[in-house]
């Protein structure tokens, strides 16, 4: 146990996810060490990412003004949404460059174990999108686990009878990798989504 | 101390719960054969190069080998033997009805490492019997509540007085009686069901399929109520899942 202020920073620290006591109290001495300046830049980003940063009032992507960049942009296709369960999932679509549409974030997956039931997500919100008429395509990018298949599951389950192509990302092999080294359910879903060359 | 192996163990399992741990491991719940409920470590799951990831989905019926931790254990291999869960995962109905099942199964078994290998069996059963969806899935929850109620011993009472034995059939029922009583032991407030709900609740009981799936919906409704009522009496806490079971049938 430390005194004052390095242990209160400790303990802060240690309340991050993924960081225990060791990475707390190594992170709270570099900071100690630190160069005034860098700290100051460290406080003033983590003060201006609770002041600043909100969702966004289409998508819920995160943003720092109503909408965010990519709802503001009229080159992107109003016509297509790609559903993710939280903003990270944006960024990594993004990263692919195929995909000029919109998105749309639920904040979540459905986990009734947890008691995160339909309700609990944006999507109400997502249906009010859909009812204006604009989108005739849907693409759902929830994660490929048990949560996200049953939340891809309920959507497609509200959407179709909108008339709205819905579409889920493909299951399959990672890119580089030995065929050999494939679980049983990623090749098999692999196999269910080949496509003819 | 410092390489010194633990000792490892393999079991047939089924996958209950899986949690997020750090940056790509999962917690993962287990309801083995021979060990009872397990938690265990799995590294790297999240990794989409990871070898078992796949397999360690909730509801998958696995072979596993475990080493033995002080707080938990780790999951060192993992073999598919029925990835129960993707073969209703594209019905939403029978998922949520799935998630009540393996909630029950975990809140039965309050003691790690203590066997249950009757609720094992019988969860796997349900489970399988979703995923063969030869029956209704709201028929299947409520049977498998109602039996893993009475291997739990609060099985309600059917058709004898809940209270003082007087044989019925009698038509009150009060959950915290225990089921069905007579006219002089009935307490204020106990409820009237139709016959027919307490005969589907019988039939449910003993897994005669050919009676309870004859029955009417409003009946099976108001059996659903009576058993979610006399189950969360019972577990004084209500299951987190299910509120969130779809009691609609298929398209």
């Amino acid at each position: 146990m430390y005194e004052g202020a390095i242990q209160d920073l400790i303990d802060e620290l240690g309340r991050l996810p993924g960081v225990g006591p060791k990475s707390a109290q190594r992170i709270a001495f570099h900071v100690l060490a630190a160069d005034q300046t860098d700290i100051k830049r460290l406080a003033a980003a983590l003060t201006r990412v609770k002041e600043q940063v909100r969702f966004c009032v289409q998508c819920y992507n995160v943003a720092e003004e109503d909408s965010c960049r990519i709802c503001r942009d009229p080159r992107r296709r109003e016509d297509a949404i790609c559903v993710v369960e939280e903003p990270k999932d944006v960024v990594a679509i993004e990263r692919t460059n195929e995909f000029r549409g919109r998105y749309h974030v639920l904040g979540g997956a459905i986990n009734p174990l947890e008691g995160v039931g339909p309700d609990n997500l944006r999507i109400r919100e997502l249906m009010a999108r859909l009812s204006s008429g604009k989108v005739t395509e849907l693409i759902l990018a929830t994660d490929p686990n048990t949560e996200g298949e049953a939340t891809a599951t309920y959507l497609a389950l509200m959407v179709k009878p909108m008339g709205i192509t819905v579409s889920r990302l493909a299951s399959g092999l990672p890119v580089g990798g030995d065929l050999e080294y494939a679980d049983e359910i990623t090749l098999g879903r692999a196999f269910e989504g080949r496509r003819t060359l | 101390m410092p390489g010194m192996r633990r000792p490892l163990y393999r079991d047939d399992a089924l996958v209950l719960r899986v949690q997020k741990l750090g940056e790509a491991d999962r917690i993962v719940t287990l309801l083995t054969r021979q060990h009872g409920r397990v938690r265990a470590v799995a590294k790297g799951v999240r990794r989409t190069t990871s070898r078992f990831g796949a397999r360690l989905e909730p509801f998958s019926h696995i072979d596993v080998q475990c080493s033995e931790g002080t707080s938990l254990d780790s999951v060192t291999q993992v073999e598919a033997r029925d990835m129960l869960g993707r073969r209703f995962l594209t019905d939403y109905p029978r998922y949520t009805a799935a998630s009540a099942i393996v909630e029950l199964a975990e809140r039965l078994t309050p003691v790690e490492r203590e066997p249950a290998m009757r609720l094992y069996q019988l969860t796997l059963g349900a489970l399988r019997a979703l995923a063969d969806a030869e029956r209704p899935g709201t028929l299947v929850l409520d049977a498998y509540l109602l039996r893993a109620m009475s291997q739990a011993g609060w099985a309600p009472a059917l058709r004898d007085c809940a209270v003082c034995g007087e044989p019925g059939p009698h038509r009150a029922f009060s959950v915290p009686s225990g089921g069905v009583t007579c006219l002089n032991c009935r307490p204020p407030g106990a409820a009237h069901p139709d016959p027919a709900t307490l005969d589907l609740m019988s039939a449910l009981l003993v897994g005669d399929w050919a009676a309870a799936q004859d029955t009417e919906a409003a009946v099976q409704r108001e059996c659903a109520g009576f058993v979610a009522a006399h189950l969360q009496w019972h577990l004084e806490r209500q299951l987190r899942s299910l509120p969130l079971v779809d009691r609609r049938e298929p398209a």
